[in-house]
């Protein structure tokens, strides 16, 4: 059996918006668009994704807080109505999604291996997050991939920044031995925003970009100091100036996405591949990929 | 005085052990006796309603009121989806929610209902709304944690609350949904060897409780910020419980409080507390935090430029 291999790591935002403004049929509320930043952004990704050959996508999620241990999808099948609690009014989507539970197993095993504290999800009722779902969605709208969800321990908050870092990176590389010997080949993704305050009100249309900005300058100035190390292929710098970046812009790098997919990929030194960047009821919100292979990189914007 | 309105408030955890697993522990199964005792004392007040303020729903768009009058589905918590899943079917009173928007608006507060089919109801609502009114005997509302909000949000969130009580000649329960200290075990642990996370956040806890049982709802509220800096994890802003329960029975000291349990629940502390309004004051504390009537919102400092 070949080794295993992550042939892409992308960087996903998750507002519900890009969703609600797709207008799918899994979604409930209708849009008159919006976001077409960060939608054309993804779109354009999603179709890179198709020309991809990969066998399953796991996502990082920070929407799947939990506080014993890092916890991973354990059944084969998850079909529900994911309803935003915090924006019921624009994301109220039927999911159908299928799950690489041997994937799944296998991280969650190696993690444990590594000293994380860990637990499958096995219960039937379990709805999956709104993250996870509309990062799939709008990155492959087919839904024709098994997803591998992994839930985001809250180190920050219980311990510090760099206790979570440190976690994060041991995650990821956990997770990357499993899937080299799994065989499989991978998509990762990180699914947040960057820059994450928001604003306390909603236009009566949540849609009307009239209406749409970061939310203040100091934001964007932080996100766009970040996205230049995605740029010139730092990561190692990016994730050192992770704690101040998210203590300055309440990020929500903060659950460790990022980090443990820079982790699984081995802190990329080559340059990201950028596919938008919007704010986002006053949220930063950047598209981005990391892809290995020399040859299949491309420079989008 | 609060008794037109407010027949009692009650202060529960939000973890779901005492109705998922009472008998995992002995202290979940006295917390579940406590619930059980509150949900008996409910039934014989005069009550017509239960609100629920709970900080296991967070919100960003203002204030969110429940108000779809059958709301229904299977919730599994996020963390301890193991111990099985909880269905529910609550009975939520609209035209209540509708007229607690409207006051929230009238002073100055963004809020809107939600009435939704599948909206994820939260894991403390859940448990609370469960074991406190099994069979929807009285309606109910829940009110949301808006998790940028600070302490004069949530003093006018609660006055809100009691002008629509007032206006609709309502007499409510209030029920906070909230641990004491909130630090948890980072590490499985078997249920029978649960405690409080720390000496300090123990020491802290019974230092509540003494004020709870002493009736001294207002001089906790003034204590929130301390509260939050000493024993509660930063997961937001500010320690926010005590303002809006504050808030909504009255702003005063003047409650007889009862502790009918105090237990750890994987590490935090958990507390079943009933206040109910009486006669008579006590407290020591000089209020120097300024009370609010009306929600200004942001200060827009970052947009007043330089001083010349």
């Amino acid at each position: 059996m070949p080794k295993g291999e992550i042939v892409l790591g992308a960087l996903a935002p998750h507002p519900p918006h890009v969703v609600y403004a797709e207008n799918p049929s899994q979604n409930e509320p209708i849009s008159e668009g919006g976001w077409e930043t960060l939608r054309w952004g993804y779109n354009r990704l999603a179709r890179k994704l198709e020309k991809l050959d990969y066998d399953a996508i796991v996502v990082f999620t920070p929407h799947w807080q939990t506080y014993v241990g890092t916890h991973f999808l354990g059944l084969p099948r998850f079909k529900s109505k994911s309803v935003d609690p915090i924006f019921p009014n624009i994301f109220r989507y039927n999911y159908d999604m299928e799950v690489d539970v041997d994937l799944s197993e296998a991280m969650c095993e190696k993690a444990a291996e590594a000293g994380l504290i860990t637990r499958m999800m096995r219960n039937p009722d379990f709805r999956v997050d709104y993250g996870t779902i509309t990062s799939c969605h709008m990155l492959n709208p087919k839904w024709d991939k098994p997803v591998i969800t992994i839930s985001s321990n809250r180190n920050t908050h219980y311990y510090s920044a760099e206790v979570m870092i440190e976690q994060a990176l041991a995650l990821g590389k956990a997770c990357r031995d499993a899937i080299e010997e799994s065989g499989k080949r991978v998509v990762l993704v990180s699914s947040h925003s960057l820059s994450h305050r928001h604003f306390v009100t909603e236009s009566p249309l949540p849609e009307d970009m009239s209406r749409e900005h970061i939310y203040n300058h100091s934001q964007y100035v932080w996100d766009m100091a970040l996205i230049k190390l995605f740029r010139e292929g730092k990561m190692k710098e990016a994730i050192d100036i992770m704690p101040e970046y998210t203590e300055q812009t309440i990020a929500e790098t903060e659950g460790g996405g990022i980090i443990w997919m820079m982790g699984a990929m081995g802190m990329p030194d080559y340059p990201a591949e950028i596919y938008g960047y919007q704010s986002v009821i006053g949220t930063g919100n950047c598209i981005a990929a990391w892809v290995p292979e020399p040859d299949a990189r491309e420079i989008v914007l | 005085m609060d008794e037109d309105i407010i027949e009692f408030g009650l202060y529960v955890p939000p973890h779901p052990h005492p109705l998922l697993s009472p008998e995992a522990n002995d202290g979940y199964g006295r917390l579940r006796a406590a619930y059980d005792e509150c949900r008996k004392r409910i039934e014989e007040s005069d009550a017509d309603l239960i609100i629920v303020y709970s900080t296991t729903w967070p919100s960003i768009i203002g204030h969110q009121f429940q108000a779809n009058p059958n709301s229904e589905w299977i919730h599994v918590d996020d963390d301890f989806h193991y111990l099985g899943s909880m269905p529910y079917s609550f009975t939520m009173d609209a035209e209540f929610a509708a007229s607690c928007v409207e006051k929230a608006e009238s002073r100055g507060l963004q809020a809107r209902t939600v009435n939704y089919d599948a909206f994820p109801i939260d894991t403390g609502s859940i448990t609370a709304l469960s074991l406190l009114n099994p069979d929807n005997r009285l309606p109910a509302t829940i009110v949301s944690s808006n998790m940028y909000a600070n302490r004069s949000e949530t003093i006018v969130l609660g006055k809100a609350i009691r002008d629509a009580l007032k206006e609709g000649g309502r007499k409510a329960v209030v029920v906070v949904v909230s641990s004491l200290s909130n630090r948890m075990f980072t590490e499985p642990i078997d249920p029978s060897e649960d405690r409080i996370h720390s000496q300090k956040d123990d020491d802290w806890n019974r230092k509540i409780l003494e004020f709870f049982k002493d009736g001294r709802l207002e001089d906790l509220s003034q204590l929130s910020r301390e509260i939050h800096g000493q024993i509660r994890v930063q997961k937001v802003v500010a320690y926010k419980p005590a303002w809006w329960l504050a808030a909504t029975m009255g702003q005063h000291n003047n409650y007889s409080g009862e502790i009918l349990a105090y237990e750890a629940l994987n590490g935090s502390g958990g507390a079943v507390i009933q206040l109910t309004p009486a006669t008579g004051s006590v407290g020591d504390k000089e209020f120097d935090e300024d009370d609010v009537e009306y929600y200004k919102g942001d200060r827009e400092v970052l947009n007043k430029g330089m001083l010349e």
